[in-house]
């Protein structure tokens, strides 16, 4: 799990922060906070389809559930195991 | 009648807060034609005061030149004033196709079709030929209408970093699978003033397979050598697919829009773009003082001569006044100051100076990247733009940013 939550951390920071300096955690809301835009969201869903060969639903996949890390790795996880 | 009192409070305190952010938009009333010398009631109320304007789209310094007033003039007499019908009922005119056909040669596509402003062709075009099958692929700083546009089109939407090529080649991978794919990026966009890298995009689309798409807003009529836009300037004039341009900036400055660009694109525009569906075009005296723009471009590249030699001048003197500009080398020169209070009270003071320049700070752009943005015109004459640099050398000295670096002026502002 905590594998999962550093690539999913690391993609964050490299697809979306223009500082490199700034500072995220599992925690840090990506959405409400405007780190990760709706338009961008869907590179983000692919990255995770792709990598985990899973298919995450559009109802599922919504901006509340991307909204950190640690519900990104809860929900991948979930569709890993199904 | 159900303006309740209830709904009357939440508004304000909506604009209360937009207040208190200190982002509240106030219009200064221009009493005079559109120009280098313009005279401004501001704040509402007060007696007028004389000043160069340092901020209009006026690129060209068209929008009040005689011949352009005196064929509007004519489209009035010949043409009427309005349509009263959108275009494909009985709201097309001779001189609506003439434009058209115009812009076609101009841009170097294959066709054209006008829409009521550069928004409504943004917030039209992705619609009218895409669907949940493709993805718009678009650079993150795209103007606002761009964004609505692709709000509007069931097409899946992803980004790439501002002109980062390798970022964009990995989301043409990424979406390598999806029917249409149309890489979407202004020319030159308009808060830094920094061009698109259009020849690498260009192969990079050519290489995936994919569209491209150039918003010219900016552009048109003075970037590239001959004024044709960036593409021109980039080497790659009549490799582009779809672009959309504005009569409302350098071509004129009045209103109107267009797509131009594949001819079954711009085909599919006319069947199924919603603005050019169910919105009146432009006005026939627009449409004729926009055909003599074209005109006037053809029989020399004059004017963007000027432009370009007038913002080489004003970068230089800027730069040689201590100031920190963006990078570039069109006529949007942006001051930055990084804080935005910093930015409003440098614009106020200008302003005391007999120089309107406006502040641009968060949300308009990114928080710590607050700025002055000028743009200079080929109606500016250097006396112009001496009494602006000495504003501007005048204004800084107060703020003693002059010859500072970003890092000092944000430890003396703040973010």
């Amino acid at each position: 799990m905590e594998d999962l939550k550093t690539t999913i951390l690391n993609y964050v920071v490299d697809e979306y922060l223009d500082d490199p300096d700034e500072e995220l955690t599992f925690d840090s809301p990506l959405i409400s906070a405007g780190i990760v835009d709706s338009f961008s969201m869907v590179s983000l869903k692919r990255f995770l389809e792709n990598k985990y060969s899973i298919s995450l639903p559009d109802d599922r996949a919504t901006p509340e559930a991307f909204d950190t890390v640690n519900k990104i790795a809860a929900l991948v996880t979930e569709f890993m195991n199904k | 009648m159900g303006y309740s009192g209830h709904i009357k409070g939440i508004l304000q305190r909506e604009l209360s807060a937009i207040e208190q952010a200190g982002i509240f938009k106030k219009e200064r009333f221009i009493h005079s034609v559109q120009s280098a010398d313009i005279e401004v009631e501001f704040p509402a109320g007060s007696s007028l005061k004389r000043v160069i304007n340092m901020c209009s789209n006026n690129y060209l310094g068209l929008s009040s030149h005689p011949e352009v007033i005196e064929a509007a003039h004519r489209g009035l007499d010949h043409r009427g004033y309005g349509m009263s019908s959108v275009r494909f009922i009985c709201g097309t005119q001779d001189i609506h196709r003439e434009l058209e056909q115009k812009v076609t040669e101009f841009l170097g596509t294959e066709d054209t079709v006008l829409f009521p402003s550069c928004m409504d062709a943004n917030t039209g075009v992705f619609e009218a030929f895409m669907t949940a099958e493709d993805v718009m692929i678009s650079d993150r700083l795209v103007h606002a209408s761009i964004v609505d546009g692709m709000r509007l089109c069931p097409a899946i939407h992803d980004t790439f970093k501002h002109s980062n090529m390798e970022h964009l080649e990995s989301k043409l991978e990424l979406h390598s699978d999806k029917r249409i794919k149309v890489v979407i990026t202004d020319g030159v966009f308009s808060m830094d003033g920094d061009t698109a890298r259009l020849d690498e995009m260009v192969t990079l689309c050519e290489k995936y397979d994919a569209l491209l798409f150039v918003d010219e807003s900016h552009s048109s009529g003075f970037i590239g050598k001959t004024g044709r836009g960036t593409h021109e300037k980039c080497g790659v004039f009549g490799k582009i697919d779809i672009i959309t341009t504005t009569f409302g900036k350098a071509l004129g400055g009045a209103s109107g829009g267009c797509v131009s660009g594949r001819r079954e694109i711009v085909e599919m525009c006319r069947q199924k773009a919603r603005p050019y569906l169910f919105s009146n075009t432009m006005a026939p005296v627009v449409v004729s003082g926009v055909l003599k723009v074209f005109d006037i471009l053809s029989r020399s590249t004059e004017r963007r001569d000027k432009l370009e030699k007038n913002a080489a001048y004003w970068r230089k003197g800027l730069e040689e006044a201590g100031l920190i500009l963006q990078p570039g080398d069109t006529p949007i020169v942006p001051v930055m100051l990084f804080n935005a209070s910093l930015a409003q009270k440098f614009s106020i003071d200008l302003f005391g100076e007999g120089i309107y320049a406006i502040g641009f700070f968060f949300p308009v752009v990114a928080k710590g990247a607050a700025r002055i943005r000028t743009q200079i015109s080929a109606g500016h004459e250097t006396h112009h733009l001496d009494k602006a640099l000495e504003a501007f050398r005048k204004v800084g000295k107060k703020y003693d940013i002059l010859g500072k670096t970003k890092q000092e002026i944000i430890d003396q502002y703040g973010l």
